[in-house]
């Protein structure tokens, strides 16, 4: 069986949960590697994280000589790893610095991409079969790779992480980073802050407030920490300076396909549905019963957040006991 | 300074958005517009020029069918100085890696003579929204990559942009020549003034073929595609939900009663 190679996600050694399920679906597609570009000294911590999930090999690149720079360096690895290694298929997060590495890999390797991918399934005898959520979620696309080694970016929650012992074998692998690899510096970074939450993309339930908050968002916070919760908010929320970017769903924010979504004083704009319309069960709390948010739930309320959530978090939290 | 700005024409999200028989993108029965997305590469464009002065020129660049020409249009209607649409029937139904093929060789075309600083690009299209074609860019051109910026600033041949990356704020520099990439933080598109609608009728405006660019038509096209749709199927609707209406507090606790039921409590 040929290798797929995973690119671990990360945050400087710190394993994220995607990883999981990316190395579950590559054991579907072949024997599963994981690429960990990081800091050398935490790789033996990643490399126990990843045999877990059935990890038989683990390339370590350390990233000293990478990490001052913007993606090309990654990608540059990447593709040496690639040849070397001639794997059937190489899956990498779906995040905003993952579809770009994998943009730059399609380049150099002469070979297709697909991103955002919601499902990976082994072809009959060939390139393995994606589905795309594509339209604002509105139509389902199958796609594979007719050419090269598929790259292939796959999206958070895209297969339940299943635990099994891989060999978990190290290998090193020193690439040879190019000059031009490094024109695009990072001056500086700044670290988002933590939460205390889960991770708005990885998350099972997201808690959404929209411009019917007002700019309270402590109704939406609250009701999302009686149900362990992420955060999230509409471009209107954001746009008006409530809540930061970073916790925007929609087109031009995050995309999430929790368990469980809940949408509050939010319209349900096709640009706010293309980010959350794969979530498995809908809420929504809004006052206006003709909102078009109310067309896709499974359980709406129509009523004010403002009186509704409070109640509502006050019975979960008296059920939760 | 010699700036190329990317815009797609892409059909609207807001209409009816369908798959042709051969599972490309439906782009001539729904209408199309000027990605809005674009717009805001088309607005940092026209800042940079602003302030970079007026032997700078900004040309849009758009690979797309007959229509696309509309999106070329709004860019000179906003400001921009030259349009060049890129068209040919063996195009159509192009992957990322081959629309990105004929935008490389465009700009390298537009830079024949004076050498192209900047190459500008969206966050994402608003139909594919792979968001990755400015990357490629990048690759194919040798370029550095500034890519996905929420502030943008320059001085001289230095570029210096916010990046809210996945996992921290950074600061991104390079030297020019660089490809950027802008997203729709940066700052709000101007809207085309009656003058600048009247203008953009005079602007020149070139249309290219393959054969301009030295592309060959095996290269590009849905034949060529490294990538294969093996199948599109509209996603059900989702069964309609119990909507209930809340008096007395009545909505809160039904609405926990459906938490719990579904085992979310
Ligand atoms: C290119 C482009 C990209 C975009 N990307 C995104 C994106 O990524 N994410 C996104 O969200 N939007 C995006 N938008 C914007 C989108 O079109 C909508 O404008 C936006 O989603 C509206 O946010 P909203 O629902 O919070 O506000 P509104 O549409 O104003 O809706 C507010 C809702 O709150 C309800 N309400 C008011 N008060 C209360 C109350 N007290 N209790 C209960 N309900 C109340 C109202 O009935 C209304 O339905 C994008 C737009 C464009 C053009
Ligand atoms: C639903 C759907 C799914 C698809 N999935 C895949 C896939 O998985 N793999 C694949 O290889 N192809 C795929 N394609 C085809 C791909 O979308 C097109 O080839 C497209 O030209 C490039 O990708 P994008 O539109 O996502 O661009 P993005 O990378 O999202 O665009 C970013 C920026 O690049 C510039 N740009 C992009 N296209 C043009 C253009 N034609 N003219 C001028 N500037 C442009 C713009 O500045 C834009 O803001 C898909 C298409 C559709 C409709």
């Amino acid at each position: 069986m040929s290798e797929v190679l995973v690119v671990v996600d990360h945050v400087d050694g710190a394993v994220k949960k995607p990883t999981y399920e990316l190395l579950t679906i590559a054991k579907r597609l072949g024997e599963p590697s994981a690429v960990y570009i990081g800091p050398a000294d935490k790789a033996s911590e990643v490399t126990d994280k990843v045999k877990k999930y059935g990890a038989e090999k683990v390339y370590v690149v350390d990233d000293a000589q990478l990490k001052g720079y913007l993606v090309a360096p990654k990608a540059e690895a990447l593709a040496q790893l690639v040849e070397k290694a001639s794997p059937a298929a190489i899956l990498i997060p779906s995040s905003a610095e993952g579809k770009e590495i994998g943009g730059r890999l399609s380049i150099k390797l002469q070979s297709g991409l697909i991103t955002d991918a919601v499902d990976v399934q082994p072809g009959d005898g060939g390139a393995p079969v994606t589905t795309q959520s594509v339209f604002a979620g509105n139509f389902t696309v199958q796609a594979k790779v007719t050419q090269g080694t598929p790259i292939i970016t796959v999206k958070p929650n895209s297969a339940a992480p299943e635990e099994s012992e891989g060999a978990g074998a190290v290998e090193e692998f020193t690439p040879t980073i190019s000059d031009t690899a490094k024109t695009a510096q990072i001056v500086a970074a700044q670290p988002r802050q933590a939460t205390g939450r889960p991770e708005l993309t990885e998350a099972a339930i997201v808690v959404s407030g929209g411009r019917g908050t007002g700019g309270n968002f402590e109704p939406i916070e609250a009701l999302a920490d009686a149900l362990g919760a992420a955060v999230g908010a509409s471009r209107a929320a954001v746009d008006s300076g409530w809540m930061p970017h970073t916790f925007q769903v929609g087109q031009t924010g995050k995309t999430v396909s929790p368990q469980l979504y809940v949408a509050n004083g939010i319209s349900g704009a096709i640009q706010h549905r293309a980010g959350m319309q794969t979530s498995k069960t809908i809420v929504a709390v809004n006052k206006d019963e003709e909102a078009p948010m109310f067309e896709l739930v499974d359980f709406g309320v129509v009523g004010d957040l403002h009186t509704v959530l409070p109640a509502a978090t006050e019975e979960i939290n008296k059920r939760k006991g | 300074m010699n700036i190329v700005v990317c815009v797609k024409y892409v059909p609207d999200a807001t209409a009816d958005r369908q798959f042709e028989s051969d599972n490309t993108v439906d782009r001539v029965g729904v209408d199309g517009l000027l990605s809005e997305l674009d717009e805001y590469g088309v607005e940092q464009s026209l800042q940079i020029k602003e302030k970079a002065g007026d032997d700078t020129t900004v040309t849009a660049l758009c690979v797309g069918p007959e229509k696309a020409l509309d999106a070329v249009r709004k860019a000179l209607q906003m400001g921009a100085d030259k349009g060049v649409h890129v068209i040919d029937d063996a195009i159509a139904g192009s992957d990322a890696a081959a629309t990105s093929l004929v935008l490389a060789k465009a700009i390298e075309k537009i830079g024949a003579e004076t050498p192209v600083d900047l190459v500008v690009g969206g966050l994402a299209s608003t139909d594919a929204g792979m968001s990755v074609v400015p990357a490629m860019l990048a690759e194919r051109l040798g370029l550095p990559q500034v890519t996905l910026a929420s502030v943008v600033e320059f001085q001289g041949d230095q570029v210096r942009i916010k990046r809210d990356g996945d996992t921290a704020t950074e600061v991104i520099g390079g030297t020019m020549p660089l490809v950027l990439s802008v997203t729709d933080q940066s700052g709000e598109a101007r809207y085309p003034s009656f003058k600048g609608i009247m203008a953009a009728k005079k602007k020149p405006l070139e249309t290219w073929s393959l054969s301009d660019l030295g592309v060959e038509a095996d290269q590009v096209g849905l034949a060529a595609a490294w990538t294969e749709v093996v199948d599109t199927a509209a996603r059900p609707p989702r069964t309609a939900g119990e909507i209930v209406k809340d008096e007395d507090g009545s909505g809160a606790t039904a609405l926990a009663e459906f938490l719990a039921s579904k085992k979310f409590i």
